[in-house]
């Protein structure tokens, strides 16, 4: 085969949620650039799926990423007109309504219908792999009130949709780093058990994934790691060789900066042993991996290597997991951190033994703490005089869990002195427990799908 | 010999947490090669133990990778059953990579002319219990 031209796939968000106005800059550069090109937008974490598929329980059109206009309709043109292939999990749980919708995006800008591929097999939420789930995850799965169940898909299917002349795939559930691999792999022509080029193109997906979290975003301290012009973060562009090699761009005219640190953070995150980062479609080792700079906002990954892919499949399975409540009080001036614990005492004795609270002084000791409160009671009292109260719990039962949203309301006039801004919270819970499914059982497919 | 000097692993790294289920991972990437040597001796499995002593860690692994400068930490059972299940306002434990930066090293002297800005890098002042 012909030695391929590089790829540049550009990255325009990295979960549910990021800014709608990252993609542009990032085609911009992909066109003025030239050459074959493709944007991935990654945008469905764990959760999310589950929230899509309680949105499609409500209304059978919804369950995909809900900003999805707002994503694509600043750059649907500018890629079709330039070959830029799109590749995206904003299906979430329902990719085929998302493909429809794209359609409609599409007719309302006056473009021709694009070819739209959905990529199938990973909702497993169907009574028919009740047994399969049950397999994998043992008894204690009767007991669970069953919300979503996906399998991690890897990057075969999306490279076959491009494969067949697809322009934009959208899916629901796949590796992260697949939505990079998948192109890659079609436009290269790697085979599924090319370990080393596989393993190279999924650390540049890796790399990719988390959107700004490799060009300065997530990055900055000031006085130690500096960024420039973060509140115009510019996305990532990973341009990758025919040999999977990779290195790290990104949009032109944009704040932010692509360094050897900014690199090796996002390289690391989310990694656990280095010689087998696991997907669907690799066991990726970065353990002799190394970074250098080539240049200003380039910096080249090198030495990655590649193993058999894992026999198994990662399924996913969300179920409901009863109420969170949240409440918040704050203390102020001389004494302010003595009021803020007596609050705290007198929510423990008015809430047990039903309920066991989490106990945060903001301003004092949270987020390094523990829910049982170890940190909380090693920390001595002190003079704080600016404390934010916050407790939490969680019950199965609602009315039991709102009992902590209405106690810490009632401090208003029951509590301590010079209380004040009171903010209460009372969510439903989603847990998520994961198995491992033999890789036949989930049969991974796609279909084009007509405007 | 050379007389120490005690800053806080801020100082001599950056770091990054990610979050799977109940088990977290902090990355350490030391600011400068020279610091390495030291990191690697000083922030040990035992230590990194002692200092989420609190969050009752299960296990904590340490990976070395001499290429990027950098550890890599992987501390189960700490997240307090992860994002889902805990009551912590960062349930995801984001936070967590800055409460080992906060680690104090004792460094040699010969490197302390290499650290860029040792003010913001000061010891946390804990409170004495």
């Amino acid at each position: 085969m012909a030695t391929r031209k590089t790829l540049a796939v550009g990255s325009a968000a990295g979960f549910s949620g990021d800014r709608t106005d990252a993609a542009a800059p990032v085609v911009r550069t992909l066109v003025a650039r030239g050459g074959p090109a493709a944007l991935i937008f990654e945008t469905l974490a764990e959760r999310t799926l589950a929230l899509a598929q309680i949105a499609r329980r409500a209304d059978p059109d919804a369950g995909y990423e809900p900003l999805l206009d707002e994503l694509l309709e600043p750059i649907l043109a500018p890629c079709l007109k330039a070959g830029i292939r799109i590749v995206s999990n904003f299906g979430a749980a329902n990719p085929a309504g998302a493909a429809r919708r794209i359609h409609a995006i599409a007719r309302k800008q006056g473009l021709r219908a694009p070819r739209v591929a959905v990529i199938t097999g990973d909702d497993l939420s169907g009574a028919v792999h009740r047994k399969l789930l049950r397999d994998g995850i043992g008894a204690s799965f009767d007991s669970l009130d069953v919300v979503s169940a996906n399998a991690y898909l890897g990057a075969e299917p999306i490279a076959a949709a491009i494969a067949a002349g697809a322009e934009i795939v959208v899916a629901g559930r796949v590796a992260d780093p697949s939505l990079v691999v998948g192109p890659a792999m079609a436009h290269f022509g790697w085979a599924a058990n090319d370990w080393e080029r596989l393993g190279r193109a999924t650390m540049a997906g890796h790399l990719l994934e988390c959107g700004a979290q490799v060009t300065g975003g997530y990055f900055a301290d000031p006085g130690h790691k500096d960024v420039p012009r973060l509140h115009d973060v510019g996305f990532p562009i990973a341009e990758i060789d025919a040999d999977g090699q990779c290195t790290i761009t990104k949009a032109a005219g944009t704040g932010g900066c692509v360094t050897e640190r900014t690199v090796k953070e996002q390289l690391l995150y989310e990694v656990h042993d280095p010689a087998a980062y696991l997907t669907p479609d690799v066991t990726a080792d970065i353990s002799e991996a190394s970074v250098r700079a080539a240049g200003r906002d380039r910096v080249s990954l090198s030495g990655v290597r590649g193993h058999a892919r894992p026999d198994r499949l990662k399924v996913n399975v969300c179920h409901e997991a009863g109420w969170l409540a949240e409440g918040e009080i704050s203390y102020a001036g001389p004494g302010a951190e003595r009021r803020a614990r007596l609050a705290a005492e007198v929510l423990a004795k008015r809430l047990r033994p039903a309920l066991e609270i989490r106990v945060d002084l903001i301003g004092v000791v949270s987020v390094f703490a523990d829910d049982r409160g170890r940190l909380v009671k090693a920390t001595p009292a002190g003079d704080a005089r600016d404390v934010r109260l916050r407790v939490a719990t969680a019950h199965r039962d609602r009315r039991e869990a709102e009992r902590l949203t209405r106690e810490v309301t009632a401090l208003y006039t029951c509590g301590p002195a010079g209380g004040g801004g009171v903010r209460t919270a009372l969510r439903p819970r989603l847990d998520i427990v994961s198995c491992f499914v033999p890789r036949a059982a989930v049969h991974a497919g796609f279909e084009l799908v007509g405007a | 010999m050379s007389r120490k000097t005690t800053v806080a692993l801020h100082a001599l790294a950056h770091g990054r947490t990610g979050d799977k289920g109940d088990r977290s991972n902090v990355s350490l990437i030391a600011y400068r090669p020279e610091f390495l040597e030291t990191i690697v001796a000083e922030v040990t499995e035992a230590r990194v133990a002692k200092q989420f002593a609190h969050r009752k860690p299960r296990s904590v692994k340490r990976y070395v990778l001499p290429k990027l400068g950098a550890l890599n930490f992987v501390l189960d059972g700490v997240l307090d059953g992860g994002v889902n299940g805990a009551l912590n306002l960062d349930a995801h434990g984001k936070s967590l990579a800055f409460l080992l930066l906060e680690l104090p090293i004792a460094i040699p002297a010969k490197l302390v002319p290499l650290l860029s800005d040792s003010k913001t890098s000061k010891i946390p002042r804990r409170r004495k219990q």
